[in-house]
């Protein structure tokens, strides 16, 4: 058992979404200096940034919630691969640009969706999380909406690299949506039932629909899969995530205590 | 948590006072944006009094993301101290959103003297049933005949723009 499975389900819930907000942010940053054009290195630099805003104030509510005198930090940067709970979507290298903004647009797509009902959580401060984030991840869906459509159409070789970044991203794509995996349920049943919680499997038609249009207008065809990710949700993370943390973790936990 | 705040009008020199720490805490500058003040852009929610007498001003962030706050926690707490309130506490609060429609007329007019083009005003924003874009002025030159270079900029709140009249890129405080 992981040391987050002992946590309660409020924090539990919460540092999930987190997680995926921390995680994707990571994974902005290293398009920094690397992406097609400047202002897309600025562009990528900001929705990191919101995204991890979004992180920072999640994670220090699930560190409230659990009461035990963790802070932010000591989530983000103190915790072992087995206790993320990001889904696997968001740790997958980034590949080339394409496959980026495929996750970007499917990501965006479901946070949107997400936030628009948490906006009316039960817990206040995830309502006041979730009303605060929820614009800025319309200006991502936008971002992302933008580049699937002109590469997706846009020259044979664009569209080809467009349909291969969806190929890679998809498999992830179900893991989203799902609240009982092979691995277990999240988030826990009486959390949902509290109108604590969004239940995930809620969000998957009009996310996937609003994706599917874009798509469509891209010319672009949602793939076929023959597997889909799972566990992320219970700590079962697949191998780019270990690179990942180390490069996130490393400095933190080599002066531990020090600052700017 | 509940705390005990003064009522105003409980004793002039005390509400004296706390206009004196208002008007301290609304003159500090955003750190990003050095010609607007906090309470221009929205971000000063309220300064209250507690009862041991603390000084508790409340701030909201523009993006969840802000890397600002820091800054201007800071500066709040700066200038209270230099004003002679020793004792003063600053709380971000995330509800409500904040929204640019909480910046004040005073606040647009500074950021387009400043080569900014300001966010448009909840009346424009919010008109009639069908969603309009409307043409982004140059702060520079005044035309309309703009182009959206990026829809991020410089920092989380802007983007970047070019005038075709005047040929100069220009940032605009986006709308949220």
């Amino acid at each position: 058992m992981t040391a987050c499975a002992t946590l309660p389900a409020l924090a539990r819930y919460t540092v999930g979404l987190g997680d995926d907000a921390l995680v994707l942010a990571q994974r902005c940053g290293e398009w920094i200096t690397r992406a097609p054009q400047l202002e897309e290195d600025v562009a990528l630099a900001n929705i990191g940034l919101d995204l991890l805003g979004q992180a920072r104030t999640l994670l220090t509510y699930a560190g409230q919630v659990e009461g035990a005198g963790r802070d932010e930090d000591d989530l983000a940067y103190l915790r072992d691969e087995r206790d993320f709970l990001n889904v696997q979507l968001v740790e997958l290298e980034n590949g080339d640009f394409a496959v980026s903004m495929a996750r970007l647009l499917v990501f965006s797509a479901y946070q949107r969706e997400l936030y628009d009902r948490l906006h009316g959580s039960a817990d206040e401060t995830l309502a006041a999380i979730a009303a605060k984030a929820i614009k800025e991840v319309a200006y991502h869906r936008d971002h992302a909406t933008e580049w699937v459509l002109r590469l997706g159409d846009g020259t044979e070789a664009s569209h080809e690299r467009m349909q291969s970044g969806l190929d890679t991203v998809w498999p992830y794509v179900d893991e989203l949506f799902t609240t009982t995996g092979r691995h277990g349920t999240w988030p826990q049943p009486d959390l949902v039932s509290s109108g604590d919680a969004v239940d995930p499997e809620q969000l998957r038609e009009p996310a996937m629909a609003y994706v599917q249009q874009v798509l469509d207008e891209a010319t672009l065809a949602v793939p076929a899969v023959s597997w889909t990710a799972t566990g992320g949700r219970q700590g079962i993370h697949s191998l780019p995530m270990g690179h990942l943390l180390a490069e996130l973790q490393h400095i933190h936990r080599s002066h531990p205590g020090a600052s700017w | 948590m509940v705390s005990v705040m003064t009522r105003l009008d409980d004793d002039p020199s005390l509400a004296a006072e706390l206009t004196r720490a208002r008007a301290l805490a609304a003159a500090v500058a955003d750190p990003e944006i050095p010609v607007l003040t906090i309470d221009d852009l929205g971000v000063l929610r309220g300064v209250e009094r507690e009862e041991d007498g603390t000084v508790v001003v409340t701030i909201t962030p523009t993006y969840s993301g802000c890397p600002a706050m820091d800054a201007i926690r800071a500066d709040v707490l700066t200038a209270l101290k230099d004003g002679g309130f020793g004792t003063a506490r600053v709380d971000l609060v995330l509800s409500p959103a904040w929204t640019t429609d909480w910046m004040s007329a005073d606040g647009r007019r500074k950021l387009a003297e400043y080569g900014i083009a300001p966010p448009a005003t909840a009346a424009e924003h919010r008109q009639g049933p069908v969603a309009l874009t409307l043409g982004m002025r140059c702060p520079q030159c005044g035309s309309l005949d703009t182009e959206q270079l990026s829809r991020f900029g410089s920092t989380a709140c802007k983007s970047l723009w070019r005038c075709r009249a005047c040929a100069e890129p220009f940032d605009h405080f986006k709308s949220l």
